[in-house]
């Protein structure tokens, strides 16, 4: 069934406590408005389920719990939900790993929405490459399309060196191939693809060799996590937008001598975290983004 | 990365390159030789200084997990696998402060594992 808003619509109903601005996915029309329809989804990063910091964030058990509400009281339900890494946070232990991987999986499953595509982060695969990540939620990269749009999830954190690999570059290169140089693609993917403070370990290895792959394509946005906070940036025409994390902020790139967590702030809680909606309204138009905070209280 | 093998950082591609000098097996009784241990989840040392000019090598060593010793400014780097030393040879090229980290994810402490080099006059 399609859905009838348009992005006048999701302006109103998703931008309430956010930030909405637009990007990406321009010239979609020339692509063909008739392969697209609207829709619209969430994005998720960094709950770092199993943290333990009360000077960071004393409502570590709670947070990702009051992000999973917050999504399911939408006015506008996402037709499906990106979670783009670190669901847990790292241990040592094998055991303790998938017993974190376990709850977070039981806490989204109260999410209505039951579409839901996750990615890893670092803190869930780098110590095993990825092994338990797979065995709670599947494949660590993929694609698949909706109305029009072809999504790639991206794995830069199953090798701790944080390299995408030349086996999952060839994958990515044949994975575009068939597609129109104007086809709308949406990247989902942990780290930054590109050098945005390397140091702070805020960037992928052999990032710049999946741009050089995305580049020939007009219309590419990129969905990532990992820094803890928004932030834009554009390497050509290709726009990268980080989000929010359901557990600590963390400074400006490079503000600062260390990339330590922003304590908790008792006067503004969960201040800096949130999470994101996005909609595509399939015509000329680029995507709306609504950036939004978890709601204090 | 073999980090034996003859590595070029050219002033030309950073104002603060450090220059690489060399092969191996070159004037080795004229070089420093500084010793750094990684360890989850810090370098010992985690500040380094160097002479402007002073040509030294890096050995470093790491005995539980493979690390990485980066320092992006410069762009030099290697891998630092259990077992095995790994050097880095440099001449410091000009004065300043460079930051440098693990980029090899090592656990739950890796964000905190980093230093500085220090280059003096």
């Amino acid at each position: 069934m399609e859905r009838n808003f348009d992005r006048r619509d999701f302006l109103r109903l998703a931008g309430l406590g956010g930030v909405v601005f637009a990007s990406g996915l321009a010239g979609c029309a020339s692509y063909g408005a008739s392969k697209t329809s609207d829709f619209s989804f969430v994005q998720l990063s960094d709950s770092h389920w199993g943290f333990n910091g009360p000077a960071i964030n004393p409502e570590a058990g709670t947070t990702l719990k009051r992000a999973v509400a917050e999504v399911n009281a939408l006015a506008l339900a996402p037709d499906f939900i990106v979670f783009t890494g670190d669901l847990t946070h790292t241990t040592d232990d094998p055991q303790v790993r998938r017993a974190r991987m376990r709850e977070f999986r039981a806490i989204v499953a109260d999410l209505k929405v039951r579409d839901i595509h996750f990615l890893a982060g670092e803190h869930d695969a780098s110590l095993d490459r990825g092994a338990a990540f797979m065995e709670f939620f599947g494949p660590t990269h993929y694609s698949f399309d909706y109305r029009g749009v072809h999504f790639v999830a991206l794995d830069n954190v199953s090798d701790p060196a944080a390299r995408i690999g030349e086996e999952q570059l060839a994958w990515l290169k044949a994975d575009l191939a068939g597609l129109s140089k104007q086809a709308p693609i949406v990247v989902l993917t942990h780290r930054p693809l590109f050098d945005l403070a390397p140091q702070w370990d805020w960037a992928t290895r052999d990032g710049d060799q999946a741009m050089a792959i995305l580049l020939p394509y007009e219309n590419v946005t990129v969905f990532y996590g990992h820094i803890h906070q928004n932030n834009d940036h554009l390497t050509g025409h290709i726009a990268h937008h980080a989000a929010k994390s359901l557990i600590f902020p963390l400074p400006a790139p490079g503000s600062q001598p260390k990339r330590e967590p922003l304590r908790w702030d008792a006067a503004h809680p969960f201040q800096g975290l949130g999470y994101r909606a996005v909609a595509s309204t399939g015509k000329d138009v680029p995507l709306s983004i609504s950036e939004r905070n978890i709601a204090p209280g | 990365m073999k980090t034996e093998r003859r590595q070029f950082l050219t002033a030309g591609t950073a104002a603060v390159a450090l220059l690489a000098l060399g092969r191996w097996a070159g004037a080795e009784a004229q070089e420093r030789v500084l010793s750094v241990v990684a360890r989850k989840f810090v370098f010992l040392p985690n500040e380094i200084t160097l002479k402007l000019g002073e040509p030294v090598i890096l050995e470093f060593t790491a005995f539980e997990v493979v690390m990485g010793f980066n320092i992006p400014a410069l762009k030099l780097r290697t891998d630092i696998v259990p077992g095995q030393i790994a050097r880095l040879r440099l001449t410091p090229a000009q004065v300043g402060s460079y930051d440098f980290l693990c980029d090899n994810f090592c656990g739950d402490g890796h964000e905190d594992m980093n230093g500085r080099l220090i280059v003096v006059a």
